[in-house]
């Protein structure tokens, strides 16, 4: 069947291809071939993404004024960044708190994901046990994945609002007599949006562990007494780790850097680390936006580095 | 061999539909405030049943050029799409061998899915004013931008949607079966040969899914857009702008329409995938046993 495809093939795609290859064409080296493969994938990585970074780098030290770039080196997006830090002391600046804004709402929507997305992959590869429903049900977790983020903050809105569901419901049952205004435009609908939207970046990659968890090592947990609880503090969470690692990563670098969710839902006044280079951005001061760029950058990676050694050591162990 | 479910599995089952409400509850609730009559405010209850407000959105009345922008998106997106698949599909049968620059090309695509999008966002626009500025002064002085929404649009989206693809990749190759390669070459079949009557044919389906990703996330894509765009708009830019003077249901219309391209490409490429896969679970195992 295949034979005959491959010979219908020949024939009809290349006239001749039989001869050509008796005359043993010139042959392209692997090498060769693997960078033709990977190469323009490479070069969009290179153009789009690693030169952009080091033009962020180089011009957080340039300087500027009102309305553009003077290429000169000088320390000013970061001084500026930092103004009043040490005058201020012992109160924090606004870097400083701006900051420990983000670090706060950065840990709520990373330990809520992280409960939400670990029972519900727990429930997908350990509960439903047809594949077609596992197929199923994750594929419902996914499609809201496909469809748009601000579409989805918005949704919100006639929920949350003053006169939405939520408030309307509270007030015919008489638990209060006026609507509750932290509902939207608020610490808590930021928090509620980040874990609607995110929760997904934490249920594939600990999924994804969970399924390769060989199901005899749980039986043989069973067998040798172990309790349900016991089962998963001792086999399940450790074999589970790199999934919760790669999703805690995923949450927290998205939550570090976001401004457009904590700028919707927060109603525009709620400062955070993205925010202030989006700020900058707006009143044109690139350097001063490219310093916090480097200064969120560098968080950034400090904390996914502190996460890796986290399961590195305990691999280790 | 157990008998009935453990109790666990209802109260997780409970758990997972809540899930599943809070993830589709408020998107339904706009849908169906889109269709407010036309003296419907933003909030339940409908006040009459209409399609005004989407209408409206049609007839251009509302508040942006939203057919312009319509066609911009759908434009990237589909070029986002191409590009998405031919360069992951090409990088992962590079990956298939060892190569010099293997890790390299693996970090990046790692690290642009976990840099924040605001500061690859901004690296670029950084990087086509500086591009700019040396056009003005070097060649030609009323040179207005390199930026737009096809060189550094696509490149910001790109950075974005690679990543996914590379992985998907990844994924397809750890469960293929590379003797059916080996089975082609000694047919004597010839290297592309091999790639498409063997090797495409079976990872068709996967690559469709690669191609959902790509349209999908620049379709809805809006954090990397919003330095790295240029002058235009697209449409998740225009509707983030709305949010911040929102007063009528016009801006769950435009959700809902926006919304309503997303589910057809979904349904389309899932379902092609869907038969794709059953016509590989009628014809491919006769295909697997010439060949083995």
């Amino acid at each position: 069947m295949s034979e005959e495809v491959l010979q219908h093939a020949a024939p009809g795609l290349i006239p001749g291809s039989g001869t050509a290859r008796a005359a043993k064409p010139t042959r392209l080296s692997p090498s060769f071939i693997s960078w033709l493969q990977a190469g323009p994938m490479m070069l969009v990585f290179l153009a789009f993404f690693l030169i952009p970074l080091v033009f962020v780098v180089i011009v957080s030290f340039w300087d500027y004024n009102e309305y553009q770039l003077l290429p000169a080196f000088s320390g000013r997006g970061y001084t500026d960044t930092f103004e009043g830090c040490i005058a201020q002391l012992p109160d924090l600046c606004t870097i400083g708190k701006t900051y420990l804004m983000t670090l706060k709402l950065c840990f709520m929507v990373w330990a809520l994901t992280l409960f939400i997305g670990f029972w519900v992959a727990y429930f997908l590869a350990f509960h439903v046990k047809s594949k077609t429903w596992q197929m199923g049900l994750s594929l419902l977790c996914t499609i809201p994945f496909w469809t748009s983020n601000v579409i989805r903050m918005i949704a919100w809105i006639p929920l949350l609002g003053r006169n939405g569901l939520v408030n309307s419901g509270l007030m015919k049952t008489g638990l209060i007599d006026h609507p509750v205004e932290w509902l939207l435009f608020s610490e808590f609908s930021v928090v509620l949006a980040l874990v609607h939207l995110f929760t997904f970046f934490m249920v594939v990659p600990i999924f994804n562990s969970m399924v390769r968890i060989d199901k005899s090592l749980i039986e043989a947990a069973y067998d040798a007494g172990a309790s349900g609880f016991q089962t998963l503090v001792n086999v399940i969470i450790p074999l589970a780790k790199p999934g919760i690692v790669i999703g805690s990563i995923f949450v927290i670098t998205i939550v570090m850097g976001d401004f457009i969710t904590i700028g919707v839902m927060g109603g525009q006044q709620i400062a955070a680390a993205g925010k202030i280079i989006e700020t900058r951005v707006n009143a044109l001061q690139f350097p001063a936006a490219a310093a916090n760029a480097v200064i969120l950058l560098a968080i950034t990676f400090l904390i996914i580095t502190m996460m890796s050694r986290i399961v590195d050591i305990k691999k280790e162990l | 061999m157990k008998e009935g479910r453990p109790r666990s599995f209802y109260v997780l089952a409970i758990f997972f539909a809540a899930y599943v409400l809070f993830l589709y509850g408020p998107m339904i609730a706009i849908y169906v405030l889109s269709f407010q009559g036309p003296q419907g405010g933003l909030t339940f209850p409908m006040n009459g049943v209409s399609t005004f407000w989407i209408a409206k959105l049609f007839q251009g009345t509302g508040i942006v050029d939203l057919g312009a922008a319509f066609r911009r998106s759908l434009l990237l997106g589909i070029v986002v799409m191409i590009v998405t698949v031919v360069l992951s599909v090409a990088a992962g049968m590079a990956f298939r061998r060892k190569f010099k620059a293997q890790s390299i090309l693996f970090y990046s695509a790692i690290a642009s899915l976990i840099v924040p999008s605001i500061i690859t966002s901004l690296g670029i626009s950084l990087e086509f004013r500086i591009i700019d500025d040396l056009i003005k002064a070097h060649w030609n002085e009323n040179f207005e931008t390199s930026m737009g929404l096809l060189t550094s649009g696509l490149g910001a989206h790109l950075t974005w949607t690679l990543p996914f693809g590379l992985l998907i990749m990844f994924a397809i190759f750890n469960r293929f079966d590379p003797r059916l390669e080996e089975a082609a070459r000694d047919l004597g079949a010839t290297p592309w040969q091999t790639f498409r009557h063997v090797v495409l044919p079976i990872i068709l389906p996967s690559v469709i899914g690669i191609g959902l990703f790509g349209f999908t996330l620049s379709w809805d894509e809006l954090a990397r857009s919003s330095q790295a765009i240029g002058a235009v708009n697209t449409l998740p830019l225009d509707l983030q702008g709305l949010t911040t003077t929102v007063t009528n249901p016009d801006i769950y219309a435009l959700g809902t329409v926006i919304s309503a391209v997303s589910f057809t490409v979904i349904t389309l490429a899932l379902g092609t995938i869907h038969v794709l896969n059953k016509r590989q679970a009628a014809k491919g195992s006769d295909a697997g046993k010439g060949l083995v």
